[in-house]
């Protein structure tokens, strides 16, 4: 198969994969069967890509002009496959843990959730892949717009309102400030395709270069730098799978990504280390990182309270790419992979407790520990990873981007990253702890007879924990292909 | 009979006319009606074919040389204004069938449609014709017919705001006629190619400037620039369905076209922009037009009036790509007014849809009618999101070229209005959206899915807002060939 074959079909093939759900609708067991068999070979032909990145080609796919220079095109570099490889191995996973979720919770609607479910993945490799902003911003609101369905779900007024707040944040600074950055971007460079070293070096002042770098950096609402971050609490109220996948991976991830992206592509790390604005922005994710674990500390409810740290992390690598060194953007794709096991691990759980024991509270989940051990267990691994100690995926992440901030001589910026993680050491152990030690409340006004969540649901969370240790053992892969973004010396 | 193509576009139609009201049978007279637009489509394509190949075609009509006989001149400007009123029309006719037979009583049906087909001629001869009293002949044609089909309207107040709407536009044509006047006693000619020539020699006569004057505020009455855009949101409202998909996919068009007609053609560039400063009045009113007219609409309740609004800002989109007087400007202007036409054209003949089946396009009757008539509301959705200007629709492409004339002077203040208006635009659409979406619908009502005769014509322009916001080489080439030779750059 031709490599430009291989990447259609990427896109394509859930595309295709979401209208045989639509078709099968009436046929629960049929239409779930689909979406497995549609992530497995999705995933399959992303890896298929692997072999060509090795090789140091860059595949490519123009599909269209669109109008005169700008083209809608695809074309797969190493970061791009590494979060489409994540998205997609995702994916099988979530499905399998939605089967016993949407059906123990007795979600209604299952067929426009799988349908809009499948969409998003391929907006997500479409993101991935893409060849220039113009492509990029394309499929990111692609993206928006069709997990808007997803987002509203139970369709009651807490959730419209919701909605109102996701695409109103989204849709604000990507028409407002992305867009207006990608048509300057092309005002003047005259190009806007993604270019080894950048493309806007030399073509207008530091003072509009840097004014251009802010409206990316806000402009991609999804990379939720504050104050812009208000829509990832809001899309909480959608059933766990899609807090788990899209709010955790896809969407969110694609907003990181974009900026890394940017930054390497469009930037280019030498003009993006003499900016002014890139130190200032910087501290905006710093800011950010604090912010955000200290109100995840005030959260009682358990999404919420991950849809903080969520917002905190992402912050970790839009600095990883704002560091402007080759440490910060390894560690800041490494992180797109590795906070993506641990907070889907997490997310996996939220929801096992949400349908066995019917808990959203933290303070209400004191001595479940006993009852559901594998889920609190598989917690455990997430947080540990989130926090970044081993033996879980996280710490290397954390481990280069605290390499990039003494490379960029920022030991402030350290001093951050330090103290975020002693904030995550807290208030993400502090459920596993109080459920395995802590005695239930007497009050508790809980069922009787409550167990383990349902089999295909511990089995996505003992798969995505696995992964988590793994990516510890095993960090080769992402490193390796970070390590093509930014070609340098070893370690 | 290619030869004679010209005149016969505007003559088979003219006579059309009678001849649908002598049949005096409303399914024969749709008939004819049917043949004279889709006749119209085949012409006015054939002619855009022919001049975008071989260059302006003149055509003497009865033979009579100008200046002393009427001239028909196609240029790409007007072929592309021509090809927009007919592709309007054939879409509007199939369409127009089931809805008329709805709203108006079958006595009125073959006048309807004889009227219908000399609105038609009339903004065609006004495209086609190169000679300005024809010009004027032409407006009253399509100006009186479109007064009795406003005045046919199911609501008794379809009586009233045709009655503003006659008053108004008489008002206008009183204006552009006296301009005229000016110019013929002036110069002696009416044919628009002589006053070309003649008028840069009269440069310091005062008289000059006034007909100037009276044909500016003549023709933006016509094209409902703010603050003179009164007459049009009852218009719009009150007119049958089939008449307001029509009418505001092409009469303000046409009043755009007359602008560029007389400001680049007849007067010159260098006149109208830098003796008349006609940039310094354009453009504050379409930048309030933008602004007011976007926040107007939010707060409407019948969705046909929102969507009147919603015209009125869109106009100064048009308007402020002309004010530019760049061949970017004039580009982006004369774009959108082929992509404006294609998403106010989707979205009123959705409104038509629930007005054939609810009776009501008031926002509070169509609780949940995302659920009873999925396919008329997808079509509002994806309409909607032409207006918004979401990538990979017409709505993106108009934007993009719009923002991009506005930073190549400098202007960004302009394109953070053009960008604000996209975003208030989701508002009102999104208003509508939540409507049909998050509420129920009642269930003894009965309503049902409109009939395919509706739903096809609005649905083949759903696809062609996609269409040609994907592959937008072709419509870019015309609107930039038009706007260069315009503007005589090149060659």
């Amino acid at each position: 198969m031709s490599p430009g074959m291989l990447i259609a079909l990427c896109v394509l093939l859930p595309v295709a994969g979401a209208f045989v759900v639509l078709a099968l609708g009436k046929w629960p067991n049929a239409r779930e069967a689909a979406t497995l068999i549609t992530g497995g070979l999705t995933f399959w032909l992303v890896r298929g890509l692997l072999p060509y990145m090795r090789e140091g080609a860059r595949p490519r796919l123009d599909i269209l002009e669109v109008v005169p220079g700008v083209q809608l095109a695809f074309e797969v570099e190493p970061l791009g496959l590494l979060f489409a490889l994540v998205a997609s191995f995702l994916w099988i996973v979530t499905t399998i843990y939605s089967i016993g979720y949407m059906r123990g919770h007795h979600e209604k609607n299952q067929t426009r959730f799988y349908f809009f479910f499948a969409i998003a993945i391929a907006a997500a490799i479409g993101v991935a892949f893409s060849a220039n902003l113009f492509t990029l911003f394309a499929f990111y609101e692609i993206l928006t717009l069709c997990t808007f369905p997803l987002v509203t779900h139970h369709q009651t007024d807490e959730a419209r309102k919701a909605g109102r707040v996701y695409l109103g944040v989204l849709l604000t600074t990507s028409i407002a400030f992305q867009l207006l950055a990608i048509i300057w971007t092309w005002q003047l460079a005259g190009t806007v395709e993604f270019t080894q070293g950048g493309i806007l070096a030399g073509t207008a002042s530091a003072g509009v270069l840097g004014a251009i770098l802010v409206l990316f950096v806000f402009g991609v609402g999804k990379a939720a730098v504050m104050p812009f971050h208000r829509w990832l609490p809001a899309a909480m109220v959608a059933p766990t799978p899609v807090s788990a996948l899209l709010h955790a991976v896809a969407v969110v991830k694609a907003g990181v990504f974009a900026i890394l992206k940017i930054s390497v592509y469009v930037f280019g790390l030498d003009l993006l280390g003499t900016l002014a604005a890139t130190a200032w922005l910087a501290w905006a994710a710093a800011a950010t990182i604090i912010l955000g674990s200290l109100v995840a500390f005030t959260k009682d409810n358990l999404k919420a309270r991950l849809a903080y740290s969520t917002i905190s992390q992402l912050s970790y690598i839009v600095l990883g790419a704002l560091l402007a060194n080759r440490w910060g953007i390894i560690g800041g794709g490494m992180h797109i992979a590795m906070h993506a096991f641990g907070k889907i691990t997490l997310f996996f759980a939220a929801g096992a407790i949400l349908v066995a024991a019917h808990e959203k509270d933290i303070s209400r989940m004191h001595g479940l520990g006993r009852t559901m051990p594998i889920t609190f267990g598989a917690f455990f691994i997430g947080a540990l990873s989130i926090i970044g100690l081993p033996p879980a995926g996280g710490s290397w992440s954390k481990w280069f981007l605290g390499m990039g901030t003494l490379e960029a001589g920022q030991v402030g910026l350290l001093a951050v990253l330090m103290v975020s993680s002693l904030l995550g050491l807290y208030y993400l152990l502090e459920v596993p702890v109080k459920a395995f030690f802590f005695k239930p409340p007497d009050d508790a006004r809980r069922p009787e007879g409550i167990h383990e969540a349902p089999t295909a649901s511990l089995i996505a969370m003992i798969v995505t924990a696995a992964a988590t240790v793994g990516l510890f053992a095993y960090p080769d892969l992402a490193y390796e292909l970070m390590s093509m973004v930014v070609p340098g010396g070893a370690p | 009979m290619s030869h004679h193509l010209p005149v016969l576009l505007v003559v088979i139609p003219l006579v059309a006319a009678p001849l649908a009201a002598l049949v005096n049978r409303p399914r024969v007279s749709w008939a004819i009606a049917l043949g004279a637009a889709w006749w119209a489509l085949y012409a006015a394509h054939a002619l855009l074919r022919q001049v975008m190949a071989d260059g302006p075609i003149h055509y003497a009509l009865g033979d009579w040389a100008a200046p002393y006989g009427i001239e028909y001149v196609v240029d790409p400007t007007n072929a592309w204004v021509l090809l927009i009123v007919a592709l309007m029309g054939a879409v509007v006719t199939p369409y127009a069938l089931l809805s008329i037979e709805r709203e108006l009583s079958k006595d009125r049906i073959p006048l309807f449609y004889a009227a219908f087909i000399l609105c038609l001629t009339g903004l065609l001869g006004i495209a086609i014709t190169g000679d300005v009293f024809n010009v004027f002949v032409f407006l009253e044609i399509s100006s009186l017919s479109a007064y009795a089909l406003i005045a046919l309207g199911p609501d008794r107040r379809a009586l009233t705001a045709a009655y503003q709407y006659l008053i108004m536009g008489s008002v206008g044509a009183t204006f552009i006629v006296i301009g005229i006047g000016l110019l013929y006693v002036m110069t002696g000619t009416l044919n628009m190619a002589d006053l070309a020539e003649i008028l840069p020699q009269l440069e310091a006569n005062r008289t000059i400037p006034v007909a100037f004057t009276f044909l500016t505020v003549g023709i933006t009455l016509k094209l409902a620039l703010f603050p003179l855009h009164l007459w049009l949101p009852n218009a719009y409202t009150y007119a049958p369905s089939a008449v307001t998909a029509f009418i505001a996919s092409t009469a303000t068009k046409v009043a755009v076209y007359l602008l560029l007609r007389f400001f680049f053609t007849v007067f010159g560039a260098a006149f109208s922009f830098d003796v008349m400063q006609l940039d310094k009045v354009l453009m504050p009113l379409a930048l309030v037009a933008i602004l007011t007219m976007s926040l107007v609409a939010i707060y409407q309740d019948n969705v046909k009036r929102l969507l009147a609004y919603s015209s009125v800002a869109q106009i100064g989109y048009m308007v402020l790509g002309i004010s530019f007087a760049s061949v970017l400007g004039l580009t982006a202007g004369i774009l959108h007014m082929f992509n404006h036409a294609l998403m106010k054209g989707a979205l009123f003949m959705a409104m038509g849809c629930v007005m054939y089946r609810v009776g009501s396009v008031r926002i509070e009757s169509m609780n949940g009618l995302g659920r009873a008539m999925p396919w008329t509301m997808a079509a509002f959705v994806a309409g909607g999101l032409s207006i918004i200007g979401v990538p990979l629709t017409v709505g993106f492409i108009s934007k993009w070229y719009l923002i991009q004339a506005a930073l190549e002077q400098g202007l960004w203040p302009v394109a953070v209005v053009v960008l604000v208006g996209s975003l208030l635009a989701v508002v009102y659409i999104w208003k509508v959206v939540e409507v049909a979406y998050f509420r129920d619908v009642d269930p003894d009502a009965g309503i049902t899915e409109a009939p395919l005769s509706l739903l096809i014509p609005t649905w083949a322009l759903v696809v062609a807002n996609f269409w040609f916001g994907i592959d937008a080489s072709a419509t870019v080439g015309v609107a930039q060939r038009a706007a260069e030779l315009l503007l005589r750059v090149g060659s």
